[in-house]
């Protein structure tokens, strides 16, 4: 329904920068979803868009009209806040009303779009409950229905779910997933901490870190072309294994030596100077196969084996950093075997000794 | 068992001693106001003879109901201001940020301070400056000196600890500061009001030094002030029936009041608002 552009936005509190120059494109209709360790400024964003802090320069448009110095409530947004933040005195139809009260509209038109949305989310038997008489999974569903109800041109989202338990967090995922697709066109942004609740909600994930964005793109691209070390850290679990390693050809024939482990032809387009030098190599757990042949990247004695059922992890030691590999099964190994780790070239990463990833080289 | 009901009836012996102690100067207030002519000076722990020809007499002679209707109005006000005025003050000092904030709240404590002796004689000059001088209006300024400090102080405390995001919320419903104060946090805020409201109300309904000299008609004076000017037939004489009956019709409503409200007080009214 509205496209948001948001131009080098920087927010400071005091002295403290906190938003260090942002700039993002969310096109009309999509499910952008802000991640990233605590305090790493999403919230303030999101804030930010909303109206609630004003930034401290840069632009914020929606439909490409600056809405900078527009209070809250005219950008046409709604937010579900973390906290619910229900009006307590209220029940649960003038919670979805008042703001529509406060517009002014038609008492008629009022109870059509309150009874609508309380349909859609199934809060229809409790709407003249006060707040304090429902559960948390209740509550959460009358916030999403306030915000609903005043038909936003954005969505934003503060880590609505985080409140919930594990169990009820997975059900009202997939009832958000639905909503987004039931009101079609509808922009969201979407506040979470949690990668795998990213992974599995968003068209796009923009990944923030310390008040800059990392890298945007859609979930797969940030799990298979991570930009930059602290992205390909930050996506996956277990976290990607991540060795210093020696350069050793570039250009062409690029190959690289990971601390520990042996020479291993990568698919990265290293500039011909950087021959020699200092890089990171990075493979993820779930990447890594068990092999007796030639081709091991590491080999070493086994340290742990950890059997979840569907999976093995097992973590060897070859340099200084332990690796882990995540094997599908139970793959029979144990404490104390010597065992090799291979991986498929497209599912190796070189990044240069500042963490910026090399390009890839494969489609 | 025995050491149980020792301690019970310590308990309870404890609970008297204080029962009587609070409430005996009251109740020997009203016994002597149903007393007439010369039983009036006689001790009695007990009415024998009951008489309402004090109440009569306070009633229906003099000023008294003049000045009962003094006090009411102006305690009225000066709760319906004070509150008004420690709303919205208490909104702007624990919402908005600005430079001085914590300043501001310590000098409004401060000013609360200073004995009313300290502030009168410049008071007076201020209301004689004024033109309000023995007028009621008088009596609501000076009394808002005491009053709006510990409004504003005790409704800026509570209104700090009201969620943050429920104000949010309604900014981004496209409440306005004063639909947030008077939709969204008044209610919210009802047993804050009412005990602060009360306060203020007993305050301004019992002052009797602002009222004696900002006053110097009897019928521009409030209850209390009234009641110690009470003239008896005689120069010596102390009219002490009319002015326990006074001073048991002014105590009425205080307790009334209280009585009333105490229902109003529903503390945890902010549940389920916020977080599980
Ligand atoms: N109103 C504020 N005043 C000062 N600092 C703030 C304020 N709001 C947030 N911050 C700081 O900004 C940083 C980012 O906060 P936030 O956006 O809430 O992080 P996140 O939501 O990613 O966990 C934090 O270090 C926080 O302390
Ligand atoms: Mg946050």
């Amino acid at each position: 329904m509205a496209s948001l552009t948001l131009r080098g936005v920087r927010k400071s509190f005091g002295t403290v920068e906190v938003i260090k120059g942002i700039d993002l494109d969310v096109a009309s209709g999509e499910f952008v979803v802000f991640v990233g360790p605590s305090g790493c400024g999403k919230s303030t964003l999101l804030r930010l868009v909303a109206g609630l802090e004003d930034v401290t320069s840069g632009t914020i448009a929606i439909d490409g009209e600056v809405v900078n110095h527009l209070p809250p409530a005219q950008r046409g947004l709604a937010m579900v806040f973390q906290s619910y933040a229900l009006y307590p005195h209220m029940t649960v139809y003038d919670n979805m009303a008042f703001g529509l009260k406060i517009g002014g509209d038609r008492k008629a038109d009022i109870d059509r779009r309150v009874r609508d949305a309380a349909e859609i989310l199934e809060i229809t038997p409790f709407l003249d409950r006060l707040p304090r008489q429902l559960s948390g999974g209740q509550r959460q569903r009358v916030a999403i229905g306030r915000a609903i109800v005043r038909n936003p041109r954005v969505f934003l989202f503060d880590e609505p779910l985080s409140n919930l338990d594990a169990a009820l967090r997975v059900t009202m995922r997939i009832e958000i997933a639905k909503l987004h697709e039931s009101m079609a066109g509808t922009t969201i942004i979407y506040v979470i901490h949690d990668q795998v609740e990213a992974m599995t909600l968003a068209d796009r994930i923009a990944l923030l870190n310390a008040g800059r964005v990392e890298q945007v793109g859609t979930p797969m691209e940030l799990y298979q072309t991570p930009a930059n070390l602290f992205v390909a850290r930050f996506i996956g679990s277990p976290a990607m294994n991540t060795v210093p390693c020696v350069i050793e050809s570039a250009a062409v024939g690029t190959k690289v030596r990971p601390q520990g482990g042996n020479s291993v032809a990568v698919a990265a387009a290293i500039p011909g100077e950087a021959a020699g030098s200092e890089g990171i190599f990075g493979v993820r757990p779930e990447d890594l196969k068990l092999t007796t042949e030639s081709d091991a990247i590491f080999a070493g004695r086994i340290n742990i084996v950890e059997k979840l059922g569907e999976v093995t992890m097992i973590y060897i030691t070859t340099g200084d950093e332990p690796i882990v590999a995540k094997l599908r099964g139970d793959v029979g190994a144990k404490k104390g075997d010597n065992v090799g780790l291979t991986a498929p070239l497209e599912c190796l990463h070189v990044f240069d000794h500042e963490g910026t990833a090399f390009p890839r080289t494969l489609g | 068992m025995i050491a149980k009901l020792v301690r019970g009836a310590a308990f309870y012996a404890l609970v008297s001693v204080i029962v009587v102690v609070a409430v005996f100067p009251f109740y020997y207030a009203i016994l002597t106001s149903l007393k007439s002519g010369t039983a009036l000076f006689e001790v009695d722990y007990w009415p024998k003879a009951l008489s309402l020809a004090n109440y009569v007499s306070v009633l229906t002679t003099g000023t008294f109901l003049r000045n009962l209707g003094n006090s009411l109005l102006i305690a009225t006000v000066v709760v319906a201001l004070s509150l008004l005025l420690g709303v919205t003050a208490a909104y702007s000092l624990s919402r908005i940020r600005f430079r001085g904030r914590g300043l501001l709240l310590i000098t409004i404590l401060s000013v609360s301070m200073f004995p009313q002796i300290a502030v009168l004689a410049g008071l007076f000059e201020l209301i004689r400056a004024l033109g309000i001088y023995n007028t009621p209006p008088a009596l609501i300024f000076a009394y808002m000196i005491f009053t709006l400090p510990f409004t504003v102080w005790v409704l800026t405390t509570f209104m700090r600890d009201l969620p943050v995001e429920i104000e949010e919320a309604a900014i981004i419903d496209g409440a306005t500061p004063w639909i947030i104060v008077s939709k969204v946090f008044l209610p919210l805020m009802w047993p804050a009001l009412v005990t602060t409201g009360l306060l203020a109300f007993i305050a301004a309904w019992n002052e009797f030094l602002f009222a004696l000299t900002f006053t110097s008609s009897s019928t521009q004076r409030t209850v209390p002030v009234a009641i110690a000017l009470f003239g008896g037939a005689g120069q010596f004489e102390i009219p002490w029936g009319n002015i326990m009956a006074a001073s048991v019709i002014v105590t009425v409503p205080l307790v009334v009041l209280v009585l009333v409200f105490q229902r109003k007080i529903v503390a945890g009214l902010t549940g389920g608002g916020v977080k599980g």
